[in-house]
């Protein structure tokens, strides 16, 4: 089998270009309802290849996929859109689930109001990584990350208020919300607040994608040297990207925290960044949807093949491997659609 | 707090930092090498590492038979065991890195893509190994016996020489100076020199692009190994997730002293080594890559290329 002949992108990327825009609107209203009705798509007999073996197919969909997703799309700013190297992603994930679990805790919030603050201190830690590390290049800021990753799980290990090792118990889980409830019994609820933070973060990457900071990032990415000399305030757009991206995370981390209840330092390894990252490389990098795919793809295989539970990480990493080697560009990448936009340029001039 | 450890134990505190940092050294030179020739991070090196820990203990149990624990034994049984030991680490870490380059970065190279794409490989490489290293194993540490009996050579103000101690720092050190002059002398050592300073012009040159790349991951390779028979005679236990501690603490080592540079790296390691032996016994052991990781950011904020990284340029490798 010949993958590299495989050409559904472009042909996907082609038919979406030919539309108009009413036709694009009834597809993604469309799209959005598919995947607001895919929780109950596990309820039939012959869907229930759907369940892994541990989890039901509903709290999959919560986590490890939708926030899989939903963190994906947020590192994707950063190493996508921008081309800055983050293997710390899991400290802003850390920091937004420690927010939850310690203001939950111990004062009267509740997770409605601790999501703002919990995305405001990973937003804040971002800045003050960013300003001191981001006028690296490449490399070092991939290890600088990193120790920050690490840094964070330490300190989670190691002062009395995150609990050291055994973490925290008994985290609030959000009240309830226009007959919402958010409990274990109802995870469809939670796929739901999840799906709709992933749209908010899509529309929000969309819009941002077409305007200044979106074009700088762009800049940055591609020569960073020239982007600078252009007048782009590189610095600038690198900690505007930074720091959004760390929102993202520690959103996640809220939602996180008080969906699992309990959360204990071990959960934060640098495994997850690696995850998040693989991801974004397998699915196709700074192509939205090929983050998503990566994303449904890289959290749904590891649970679906639990039954061999022991070879489990081995099969992920063969994949990894021989994907990689197989599609380096990942599943679905940029430069195909692209390359479509450029010609349709051509064509219409 | 207890800055008082620092004046009462210094000697001993800066010996047993060095011989720490000297393994860094050798681990760090497996991702050093690499990234001066491929401008890439050799992300499986933890597990060419841990490969190596593994090779150890069982060239070790396996040719004496004994376990684990003290067993230790004499003269020229010995000696022969433990060369043979360090030979077969490093070779059997030499065929891994070797391994990884063929798997994961040789196709996608001659491709051409994008730099992302071999880390991912890599990091595919670096899960398959230390996954199978733990199914094999069940997930328990294994012990290395102890033959070479730690007896103590001698004090030197207030520092106790013991025999382990002082074989890592010896045999590491010659090793760092048999590579270093390989490197800067032999026709081999130029055209790995050559590659890292441009990979067009050494291809026109008539360089074996691919040799020397498969010639550089096996050095870094050996090297780690190295490091891993060193690592099992001080600190004799091993786990399938031995190296990622290691393996980044020598991948600071080598962005400190300014990756690509060897000499660098040297620098970094034993620094890093100390660093982290003098935070341990003033702050507490669980705070010392907290420690290193702030010098780290202190020190690339001041040179973004690391401490060598420009001031020996010419002898990069």
């Amino acid at each position: 089998m010949n993958l590299k002949n495989i050409n559904l992108r472009d042909k996907g990327a082609a038919l979406w270009e030919s539309w108009d825009r009413p036709r694009r609107t009834i597809f993604v209203i469309a799209l959005i309802g598919l995947v607001i009705l895919m929780p109950f798509a596990g309820n039939f007999s012959f869907t229930s290849i759907l369940d892994t073996p541990i989890a039901s197919y509903q709290d999959v969909l919560v986590y490890p996929i939708g926030m899989f997703v939903l963190m994906a799309l947020g590192l994707n700013i950063v190493v996508g859109k921008s081309g800055l190297l983050d293997l710390g992603y899991v400290a802003f994930f850390a920091i937004g689930a420690y927010t939850q679990a310690i203001l939950g805790t111990k004062t009267h919030l509740n997770a409605w109001e601790i999501l703002p603050i919990g995305m405001g201190l990973a937003m804040l830690s971002g800045v003050l990584l960013g300003l001191p590390t981001l006028r690296l290049r490449g490399d070092y800021l991939a290890i600088v990350t990193l120790g920050f990753g690490e840094i964070v799980r330490i300190v989670t290990l190691n002062i009395s208020i995150t609990g050291g090792t055994n973490g925290i118990a008994r985290i609030p889980g959000p009240p309830e919300i226009a007959g919402l409830k958010f409990d274990i019994m109802h995870p469809v609820n939670y796929f739901w607040l999840v799906f709709g933070m992933i749209l908010l973060v899509i529309w929000m990457i969309r819009r941002l994608s077409v305007r200044r900071p979106g074009r700088a990032w762009e800049a940055i990415r591609q020569d960073e040297d020239v982007a600078m000399l252009m007048g782009v305030a590189t610095l600038r757009y690198k900690i505007w990207s930074f720091s959004i991206g760390a929102a993202v995370g520690g959103a996640a981390g809220v939602i996180y925290a008080a969906k699992v209840l309990v959360i204990a330092p071990q959960m934060f390894t640098f495994n997850v960044s690696v995850l998040i990252l693989s991801c974004i490389v397998f699915g196709g990098m700074g192509n939205m949807w090929g983050v998503v795919f990566g994303g449904v793809i890289l959290a749904y295989i590891p649970e679906r093949i639990r039954f061999i539970t022991n070879a489990r990480q081995l099969v992920f990493g063969l994949v990894l491997v021989v994907i990689m080697n197989l599609r380096p560009d990942g599943l679905l990448p940029r430069k195909k659609r692209e390359k479509i936009k450029a010609k349709r340029a051509v064509d219409n001039v | 707090m207890n800055f008082s450890v620092l004046t009462s134990q210094f000697w001993s505190l800066c010996l047993s930092g060095i011989s720490l940092g000297l393994i860094y050294v050798l681990i760090s030179l497996g991702y050093t090498m690499v990234y001066g020739v491929l401008r890439l991070i050799n992300f499986a090196n933890s597990e060419i590492f841990m490969v190596g820990t593994f090779a150890t203990v069982w060239v070790e149990t396996g040719l004496t038979g004994h376990t684990s624990g003290s067993s230790p034994i004499h003269g020229f049984q010995l000696i022969y065991t433990l060369l043979f030991a360090l030979v077969v680490a490093m070779l059997s870490s030499g065929i891994t890195a070797l391994a990884v380059e063929f798997f994961a970065y040789r196709r996608l190279r001659a491709k051409g893509t994008n730099r992302l794409a071999s880390l991912i490989s890599a990091i595919g490489m670096s899960i398959v190994l230390s996954e199978s290293a733990r199914i094999l194993t069940h997930s328990r540490p294994q012990a290395n016996p102890r033959l070479l009996e730690k007896s103590s050579l001698g004090h030197f103000a207030g520092a106790n020489f013991r025999v382990d101690t002082v074989l890592v720092v010896v045999s590491a050190l010659l090793m760092f100076i048999a590579l270093d002059r390989f490197v800067n002398k032999s026709r081999l050592g130029k055209a790995i020199r050559a590659v890292s300073m441009s990979e067009e012009n050494a291809k026109l040159m008539g360089i074996n692009l691919n040799r020397v790349i498969s010639v550089t991951f096996l050095i870094g390779g050996l090297m780690t190994g190295a490091a891993s028979f060193f690592f099992m005679t001080v600190y004799e236990t091993t786990k399938f997730n031995v190296g990622f501690n290691l393996g980044l603490a020598a991948f600071t080592a080598a962005v400190l002293g300014g990756i690509g540079n060897l000499r660098g790296a040297f620098f970094g390691g034993i620094s890093l080594g100390l660093l982290e032996t003098m935070s341990a016994a003033v702050l507490g052991s669980q705070w010392k890559s907290v420690t290193v990781f702030v010098v780290l950011v202190l020190v690339l904020l001041v040179r973004p290329n690391g401490i060598f990284g420009e001031a020996i340029q010419q002898t990069r490798v």
